[in-house]
């Protein structure tokens, strides 16, 4: 059977489908994270004393920090796509992850400053992974400008897709710069993450709360190309057939 | 037919500027009126001034040549030329470079030139002078040739001026760790500066490969 991979490339036929998808993405990411926060809070042994107890922010800080890394290659991705075959819905889910994406880096930012308050003393130190999220945020927020500075939509989209590549290429060159400020010796106020020395409870609440990010960040990202749909399509027919479009504009009416 | 395109344009860029030559002191007494703002805000004891010299010399230069990303495309863009250019059937990356390389011998040149005068505001010791200048000759390309893709990008924008610093300001931290570091390591006995000089020319290497032929794609964009 031949799949039409570019069937729902048409915001027509994406519309309907985002609709139907993203009670399922609600559904999924409250389970998950209720589920993993649930584990993370009552399942994990408490042999630490209860001082330590501040570590548990670690569900919310480690899924949200993933979940920022991890939407900008989304977002370069689609807005890759974009640039090679030119379908004006890749652009539209690049924008909309961006906006995502940019909250996500900061509750990892925040949730950040409060746990180093507890654990190292401070809100903010400039660390290597501290100073990389800043730039993250800053990276995103400059897409972002961009282009909503942009009045014509497809120079909007192209030339924001052109800056997210030009920032997938230096942000890794940005980490180790602020990683390695004097080449001959690296520290930095974070142990290095390593998986394998976290506890077994706490790795699976970790990463069932972050499965649960990731599944509202699918349900907000859907959300947001569904109104970016709406409102670059809104002159077409099949727009103003839409039920609900309908629906408002009889309410107005009347 | 491609290098002589290249020195048409590097050659066209120079003389326009050479004719206005207010252009280029603009830049050149900005980066001088900040560097020497920074000691009447923070005190002039001279060891607080050669600890903050690396940094502010490389902030300073980072915002000159942000404010003069402004020109480099917007009065051909607005005369019609850059079209031209555009349209050529030379390669435009070529031409871009070319445009860029005047940018730069208008703008970051004068500053590498300028910048002993930080050694004598800041109480460097000599070595660190010519460090200094080194590192901003094989830094400020860099700057140059980042900036030209966001000046192409947000080519004939409302407010294009602050969202050309916001765009491109987090993308020149690299040069300004390591350029910085370069300076501060300087003043220190006994350590190399060479891995921090290796990774500046590193950046500048890669700058100057790549970026004309983004900042090419980036003009097709904004003129399409």
């Amino acid at each position: 059977m031949k799949i039409n991979w570019f069937k729902y490339s048409a915001p027509m036929s994406f519309y309907p489908l985002a609709g139907k998808l993203i009670p399922l993405f609600w559904i999924a990411a409250i389970v998950f994270i209720l589920g993993g926060l649930y584990w993370g809070f009552f399942k994990t042994a408490d042999v630490l004393n209860d001082q330590k107890q501040y570590y548990r922010i670690i569900y919310v800080h480690v899924s949200s920090a993933w979940m920022a890394m991890w939407l900008y290659v989304v977002m370069v991705f689609w807005a890759m796509l974009g640039l090679i075959f030119n379908t004006r819905l890749s652009y539209m889910l690049a924008s909309a992850t961006a906006i995502t994406g940019t909250v996500m880096t900061i509750i990892a930012l925040a949730t950040g400053a409060i746990w180093g308050k507890t654990s190292w003393g401070t809100y903010w130190d400039w660390d290597p992974k501290l100073t990389t999220f800043l730039i993250l945020l800053f990276v995103y927020i400059g897409y972002i400008a961009l282009q909503s500075a942009i009045d014509d939509v497809r120079r909007s989209d192209k030339a924001s897709a052109l800056l997210a590549l030009v920032g997938l290429a230096l942000v890794p060159i940005i980490y180790y710069a602020v990683n390695c400020p004097d080449p001959t010796e690296c520290a930095s106020l974070h142990q290095e993450s390593s998986l394998k020395r976290v506890e077994s409870n706490i790795l699976i609440g970790m990463l069932v709360t972050t499965i649960g990010f990731w599944m509202y960040c699918f349900a907000t990202t859907l959300m947001r190309a569904r109104i970016i749909v709406l409102e670059r399509e809104r002159s077409t027919t099949w727009v103003s057939n839409l039920p609900e479009i309908k629906d408002s504009e009889v309410e107005i009416k009347s | 037919m491609m290098s002589s395109n290249f020195g048409i344009i590097l050659k066209r860029d120079l003389l326009l500027a050479l004719r206005r030559r207010s252009e280029i002191f603009t830049v050149l007494f900005f980066f001088i009126v900040v560097i020497s703002l920074f000691p009447l805000g923070v005190g002039t004891e001279e060891k607080i001034l050669q600890q903050m010299a690396p940094g502010v010399v490389w902030i300073s230069a980072l915002l000159a040549s942000t404010l003069a990303l402004d020109r480099l495309f917007s009065a051909d863009y607005e005369d019609g030329t850059l079209e031209k250019i555009v349209l050529a059937p030379s390669s435009l990356s070529v031409s871009v470079f070319a445009k860029i390389l005047a940018h730069w011998l208008l703008t970051g040149l004068p500053l590498v030139l300028i910048s002993p005068l930080v050694g004598l505001f800041y109480h460097l010791p000599m070595h660190s002078v010519f460090i200094m200048m080194l590192v901003l000759l094989i830094g400020t390309p860099v700057l140059s040739m980042l900036g030209a893709i966001a000046a192409a990008l947000t080519l004939g924008l409302r407010g294009g001026g602050v969202l050309v610093s916001l765009l491109v300001l987090p993308l020149y931290i690299p040069v300004l760790v390591y350029g910085a570091g370069a300076i501060s390591t300087s003043m220190l006995v006994g350590v190399s500066i060479e891995p921090y000089i290796l990774l500046l020319l590193a950046f500048s290497i890669l700058s100057v490969v790549f970026s004309p032929w983004v900042t090419a794609a980036a003009l097709k964009i904004s003129l399409e």
